[in-house]
């Protein structure tokens, strides 16, 4: 016989069985107190629409379009998250800050357009890393299925956080966490 | 760090279907009566067997899914088929390269009437990274799509807000809408009689 590779190895018993294991009775109620046991065990089972799990702090979900603390747009347009795209899911129209709109784009340039193709993007987050305006994030929030296709072009007004000026509150839904480790709580 | 968590802007259901908590009918002390619609709708919905079509890594998802964690059961869909003639729901996962369609095509038209298809993650929802040659630029161009779910792959949360989408069409469907005319011509659009 060969080595064996655990010490948990158990040769097979081949002997008959007597009268007391041919009833079985004693593997029966062995096997339903396994079953029973089981009962008041925690449930593995997270009920998803009513429960949700929380997501790590660096899940890629759904994007953000940035703005600054006083609610004007970060992004310029300047196309870098969509030469840094592997799945080519952004488009962008850019368009010049014009008399009074200062109060809206933080720049001289801003995206007049800004869709992102949610069925082709792989959240690799590759946009974010390329983002020199600090104005692209991947958030927490998985993206949502749809019935038809162009329900996933998400646009500006889709990707664009609250204003922090004009909807704290909404601002302050969006943070979740974030605000809490910032007070270094 | 990220400026925010969440991206809470909600984004509205292309053809929306609003739901109803209960079917319309007449209701008495101890009686209740509805269409055989809603009746027939309800049974569907909470019964979908769904036949996985996992070629990659949306298949593992799908495993994920099944499993006891988030237990695709709760929604009456425990019962995987591999065989198409008993399944009512394709479950598309995974990149479909071109010369996989006919086979996609091939399942789909196994399948017994009602059925349904949801294309999850990028690839088989549009093909991803994939713009190449080789790989089919979603599903839909071979068989028609109900529901699409992106992500690459899908969280099983996102795959069960798939199925929830999939459980309101199915519950609100028409007993005759695979009979009409716009149906005939959807599947006469794919080269389905």
């Amino acid at each position: 016989m060969s080595e064996p590779l655990t010490n948990r190895s158990k040769p097979v018993d081949r002997r008959p069985m007597n009268w007391v294991e041919r009833l079985y009775l004693v593997n029966i109620f062995k096997g339903m107190a396994i079953t029973l046991r089981h009962f008041f065990k925690k449930k593995a089972t997270i009920k998803y629409p009513e429960e949700t799990r929380p997501f790590s702090k660096v899940f890629r979900g759904l994007h953000i379009l940035n703005r600054d603390e006083e609610g004007r747009e970060r992004c310029t347009a300047c196309g870098l998250c969509a030469v840094a795209c592997p799945a080519e899911a952004i488009t962008m129209e850019a368009a010049e800050r014009q008399e009074g709109e200062e109060k809206l784009y933080r720049e001289e340039k801003y995206a007049a357009k800004y869709e992102i193709n949610m069925l082709r993007c792989i959240f690799c987050g590759y946009c974010e890393e390329a983002c020199p305006k600090d104005a692209i994030y991947l958030s927490q929030t998985f993206t949502p299925a749809n019935y038809q296709r162009k329900g996933f072009i998400y646009k500006k007004e889709d990707l664009l956080i609250p204003d922090p000026v004009t909807d704290p509150e909404g601002y302050q839904k969006a943070l979740g966490t974030i605000n809490r480790e910032k007070e270094g709580v | 760090m990220r400026p925010v968590s969440y991206n809470i802007k909600k984004k509205p259901l292309e053809a929306d279907i609003s739901m109803a908590e209960m079917p319309e009918g007449h209701q008495g002390q101890g009686f209740f009566a509805t269409t055989l619609d809603n009746v027939i709708g309800l049974a569907r919905k909470n019964s979908l067997w769904p036949l996985p079509f996992a070629t990659s890594c949306c298949g593992i998802e799908f495993m994920a899914t099944m499993a006891a964690t988030y237990d695709i059961a709760r929604f009456g869909s425990e019962r995987v088929g591999f065989s198409p003639r008993q399944c009512d729901l394709l479950m598309v996962m995974g990149t479909i390269a071109k010369k996989m369609g006919p086979v996609v095509k091939q399942v789909y038209l196994q399948m017994a009437e009602p059925r349904w298809v949801i294309a999850v993650g990028a690839c088989a929802s549009s093909g991803g990274i994939f713009d190449t040659y080789s790989v089919l630029q979603g599903i839909d161009q071979v068989v028609p799509v109900d529901v699409y779910v992106p992500g690459c792959p899908p969280r099983p949360e996102a795959i069960l807000d798939g199925l929830m989408r999939i459980q309101d069409l199915v519950g609100k469907e028409s007993l005759r809408r695979r009979n009409s005319e716009q149906y005939k011509a959807l599947l006469e659009s794919y080269g389905i009689q």
